[in-house]
């Protein structure tokens, strides 16, 4: 089993930090597991994405072609990605800033309203925790509470602790924000 | 067995140099290596060691000129423009007899060119890049875990040869996140003595550390001792990883990077029922000829893929012979080859 997923959208959205998150947790499930970021000027205010292959045998490429799921947080992330998405697979949208309706037939398109919930819960920053909770509820790829620990320990490594209760909502509400 | 760890590839050179031994680094920043630098920033001081971010590439090659020849481990590391300016420095550690290591984490060129991968200095480690009949041993990761075990091995290796030895990663592989467990750090004691060394000639006659000797007959002795070296080198250092090779008709040659994205492409091929494998050189330099050659003999086709318009498929072409098609598939400029781009290339070639 092999799974991939493209995390995608404006810098400071935390798109890297999901996905090193979930490579985290994957890691800790048992898994195989690489997290390659786009880098460079790009991540300057336009957009970043970042790519985790999570798979039970060593992984080959970082680089995937047709990922199993993407996540978009914003709308040139949905322009950029959804024609690359596997047959069959996922794409999170965020319903809160992306205005248009996923074109392709052949994919299962979950629209979250991402911003709406994480404003909900106090803090627009948790904006890619929700996200993340949201993908998880959809694929299944790794248990949401490695998630949660390994959210939890990124956090408090980096001396951010307190924010910890936070994100473990912010993940709950993007998971049950996926039926 | 040690804690697998989630690190990134840069991080983890500059961790594994600093197990291994590594007494005094010198670096000036660049992209897409820099996490490299801040590692051995954050840590060298804390354990009482040497860290210079120096005024400029030229001045840490040559700082790590004098550490090595005072004998202990050390280390430089930068991205393609910043090793061009190491290449002074690097022949004159190679025809002094010291060992070094130096790290080029790749980006695209030539000139400025810009911070993603490449694999376009590959001419430059391993036929020379500065000035005289000398050569690194130079070794290509493919995967963060490897780049944790060649780093400690370039340290043995420098010492045991007194060369300098090349890292030689890119910004996929310095960039990307992956579990590694990190080796144990070594005893410095354990480390063999370098009566070489200039410590101070309390005691003892002094040790002299040149490259340069006016009498050509001289010079020539001096040029043969290393060339001795280098066929020592030759005969006993080459690796590579061969895969799903045996029954192959078609064997992809690749190395660092895109060797492991072409490992993708070989399970793809296979899937759809094409023999195709992966020849992968660890050591570029000394390059694996006969045991590529080996393989040329019973496969109808070796296809080179590279970063780069084609440096390392001359190797390869030199090791096959002519015994097998050597097609040639590459990217520039920053541009990544994807496990799907490979095997289109591979269904273009195999049969």
């Amino acid at each position: 089993m092999e799974r991939s997923v493209i995390i995608a959208g404006f810098g400071g959205q935390g798109v890297l930090l999901a996905g090193k998150i979930l490579a985290q947790a994957g890691m800790d499930h048992g898994l195989e597991v690489t997290w390659l970021p786009s880098y460079g000027p790009e991540m300057r205010g336009g957009t970043a994405n970042c790519t985790v292959v999570l798979s039970d045998a060593p992984v080959g490429s970082p680089i995937v072609d047709e990922p199993d799921a993407v996540i978009v947080l914003n709308r040139p992330s949905l322009d950029k990605f959804e024609a690359a998405v596997a047959k069959g697979g996922t794409i999170i949208v965020n319903a809160s800033l992306i205005d248009r309706e996923v074109e392709r037939k052949d994919v299962v398109a979950h629209y979250v309203p991402i911003n709406d919930i994480a404003l909900k819960l106090g803090d627009a920053r948790v904006v890619n925790m929700v996200a993340l909770g949201a993908y998880l509820r959809a694929t299944n790829t790794v248990p949401l509470d490695a998630v949660k620990q390994a959210m939890a320990r990124a956090l408090e490594d980096s001396g951010k602790g307190k924010f910890v209760p936070m994100n473990d909502k912010a993940l709950d509400g993007g998971y049950r924000a996926v039926s | 067995m040690a804690e697998r760890q989630l690190l990134r590839g840069n991080e983890v050179i500059a961790e594994a140099a600093i197990r291994a031994g590594c007494q005094c680094y010198f670096a000036y920043p660049i992209t897409p290596q820099a996490e490299l630098l801040e590692h051995m920033a954050r840590n060298m001081p804390r354990l009482g060691r040497t860290f210079i971010q120096a005024e400029s590439e030229v001045a840490a090659i040559n700082m790590v000129y004098g550490a090595a020849s005072a004998g202990v481990r050390t280390m430089t590391s930068s991205s393609s423009p910043g090793i061009s300016l190491k290449m002074e420095g690097i022949s004159y550690i190679a025809g002094s007899n010291l060992p070094a290591v130096i790290v080029n984490v790749v980006r695209g060129g030539p000139g400025l060119g810009n911070i993603a991968p490449s694999q376009c200095d590959y001419f430059q480690a391993t036929k020379g890049g500065g000035h005289g009949d000398y050569h690194m041993i130079v070794l290509a990761p493919s995967t963060v875990p490897e780049a944790a075990v060649l780093t400690t091995l370039a340290f043995d290796l420098a010492d045991l040869y007194r060369t300098p030895v090349m890292i030689l990663a890119d910004g996929l592989l310095g960039q990307m996140l992956e579990p590694v467990e990190l080796p144990d750090p070594i005893d410095p004691a354990s480390l063999p003595r370098k009566p070489w060394a200039t410590t101070g000639a309390v005691g003892r006659d002094p040790n002299i550390i040149l490259s340069f000797d006016l009498g050509p007959e001289n010079l020539k002795r001096m040029n043969e001792t290393l060339q001795t070296k280098y066929r020592e080198i030759r005969a006993r250092e080459i690796r590579y990883e061969e895969t799903d090779v045996a029954d192959a008709d078609l064997v992809i040659a690749a190395y660092g990077s895109t060797a492991r994205i072409a490992k993708s492409a070989v399970r793809m091929a296979r899937a759809e029922g094409l023999k195709v494998g992966l020849f992968r050189p660890i050591t570029v330099w000394p390059f694996p000829y006969d045991a590529l050659r080996a393989v040329a003999d019973h496969v109808s086709t070796v296809l080179t893929v590279e970063m780069s318009a084609g440096q390392m498929w001359e190797d390869v072409r030199l090791a096959v012979a002519e015994r097998a098609a050597t097609p040639f598939y590459g990217e520039m400029g920053g541009v990544v080859p994807t496990p799907r781009n490979i095997l289109d290339e591979v269904r273009k070639h195999a049969r």
